[in-house]
């Protein structure tokens, strides 16, 4: 299996080939993997060199013209680093594209902090109108791309990881879908955390929710979970924690109600290592969800 | 969006009247603003838009990227009848679209929302590579910048890739009124000419050379102009 960012070279180069309209922004990252695209498409894969302040703006001038911007890098450069152009060249401008980033928040662990993100979300999140996709396996990386890229002028974020369920999920770009029903809870599990929070929550009475797609936040689908169990939620993002919980509370101010965001911690870690390493020092590994899950929906156990 | 209607035959001295809507100064002269004599020499002589033209395709961009002060630029753009002159005393007021800074979804004519020093070089630059991937090879992208916007690093970004890349159809107006604290030792255009553009540099208040400098063909080479003008006080 390729990885997602694999998959969005694949994917992206050949809908080049189809629309028009679509044109590639890159920073030297992933530049490589363009390169047979670029060759037949010399206008519309665009290489600014190491400039990532330039890259959001070049984004922004080609929406400006009528076309769809694609554009790339890892995330701490895409979003961290030019994140005023994000706001003002996008937003301000009343144009749209797709921002797509690769690096994730832990995918890189011996890289170190500086190409680390857990806070791209939470960032985006600050802005209005951001569709953010977070795919949990290649396939469906691919259909989110190509629903980000027929998305009219929307402006959409996509975030591929090189952590991945091991089989993929129907997405449909909009919706949370329900993989287990129960009455004790509802657990979010936010792309790539899919797999580790159904381990985590085997055999417990609990609700899962299957997010591919954060933003908008499926306020529906939690009030329905939670209309069939305890008003219990645990969000399980793969970046920085509680991201979500302003909009699962937002979702359920209507009932009383608990939430808990479970996630990267805010602190760096200052470690290196391995991805696995790094979701166990987050409690993201399945042993680490289930204590904590376990915690929050049983207190009274815990004591 | 209100239809805008061209006032008659609106003249460059008349702009001093016209800024004076918005400021409420009578006596305030073209002299005040650095930008104006560029600005009007470009939309009276240079610049292929008009109202009627201002959403096709093909039309010339003009991205005032030094979106503080714009009242010259609103000075013009009601002259040349992309919005009523009756706007103008509404400046900055809850009800107007006009603000201290423009923003593009609110008036006709302007081509980006600016005001944050550093954004229009680089939208530029993505302007002109989208019009270029469409096959829209004629109209020229033209975007003003202040000499000290230009500290921003994201120009030097943009510059440095529009001269490598060959952006023909970009060109740059820089004023220069020595705003910059640090300065530009050896002048701004010689920063431009090493990233491979052509450059000229002119009296920012003198009509005939600004339209010279602006129509100076330069092949396979984006184009700056640094218009010099008055110290800021």
């Amino acid at each position: 299996m390729d990885t997602m960012r694999e998959r969005f070279i694949s994917v992206t180069s050949r809908q080049l080939d189809e629309d028009p309209r679509l044109a590639v922004v890159l920073a030297e990252i992933t530049m490589d993997g363009f390169l047979p695209a670029q060759r037949r498409h010399p206008d519309r894969v665009v290489n600014v060199g190491i400039r990532e302040q330039l890259l959001i703006g070049v984004g922004g001038g080609l929406a400006l013209t009528g076309l769809r911007p694609v554009v790339h890098t890892f995330a701490s450069f895409l979003v961290e680093r030019p994140f005023e152009q994000v706001k003002l060249d996008f937003g301000h401008q009343g144009t749209g594209g797709v921002l797509v980033s690769a690096g994730g928040s832990y995918d890189w662990p011996a890289g170190g902090f500086t190409h680390m993100a857990p806070g791209d979300v939470a960032l985006l999140d600050t802005l209005d109108g951001w569709t953010v996709h977070v795919p949990g396996h290649p396939d469906e990386a691919e259909a989110l791309l190509r629903h980000a890229y027929a998305a009219g002028d929307d402006k959409v974020y996509v975030r591929l990881s090189q952590q991945s369920n091991a089989a993929p999920r129907a997405v449909d770009g909009l919706r949370f879908t329900t993989v287990r029903e129960g009455r004790a809870g509802v657990v979010v599990a936010v792309g790539p955390m899919l797999d580790n929070v159904l381990a985590a929550t085997e055999g417990a009475d609990l609700t899962v929710l299957y997010a591919p797609t954060v933003r908008p936040f499926d306020d529906a689908a939690v009030r329905r979970a939670v209309a069939r169990s305890a008003p219990a939620v645990v969000l399980v993002e793969p970046y920085l924690a509680g991201t979500s919980a302003a909009a699962a509370g937002s979702a359920l101010a209507h009932v009383p109600h608990r939430v808990r965001g479970l996630g990267v911690g805010r602190a760096e870690l200052r470690r290196y290592g391995t991805m696995e390493e790094h979701l166990a020092a987050h409690g993201l590994d399945p042993a680490g969800l289930r204590e904590r899950i376990n915690a929050f929906l049983a207190p009274d156990a815990a004591h | 969006m209100t239809q805008a209607t061209a006032d008659t035959a609106l003249r460059y001295e008349d702009l001093g009247r016209l800024i004076g809507l918005m400021t409420g100064a009578e006596k305030h002269g073209p002299a005040a603003t650095s930008t104006l004599d560029v600005v009007w020499v470009l939309y009276d002589r240079v610049l292929r838009v008009t109202p009627n033209s201002a959403d096709d395709p093909g039309r010339d961009r003009f991205l005032l990227s030094k979106g503080h002060g714009p009242m010259a630029y609103y000075a013009v753009l009601a002259a040349k009848g992309f919005f009523p002159v009756g706007w103008l005393p509404g400046f900055g007021s809850y009800g107007s679209p006009l603000g201290h800074h423009p923003d593009r979804t609110l008036i006709p004519g302007v081509e980006i929302g600016s005001g944050s020093l550093g954004h229009g070089l680089p939208l530029a630059v993505g302007s002109a590579l989208g019009l270029r991937a469409q096959g829209l090879d004629d109209p020229a992208v033209w975007v003003l910048i202040g000499d000290a916007e230009l500290d921003e690093g994201s120009n030097h970004e943009a510059l440095a890739y529009a001269g490598s890349a060959g952006l023909e159809r970009l060109h740059t107006v820089v004023i220069d009124n020595d705003s910059a604290t640090h300065g530009w030792p050896g002048g701004i255009a010689t920063r431009f000419e090493a990233a491979g553009w052509s450059a000229v540099t002119v009296d920012g208040r003198d009509h005939a050379a600004l339209h010279a400098a602006f129509t100076a063909p330069h092949p396979g080479r984006p184009h700056v102009v640094v218009a010099r003008v008055e110290k800021k006080q």
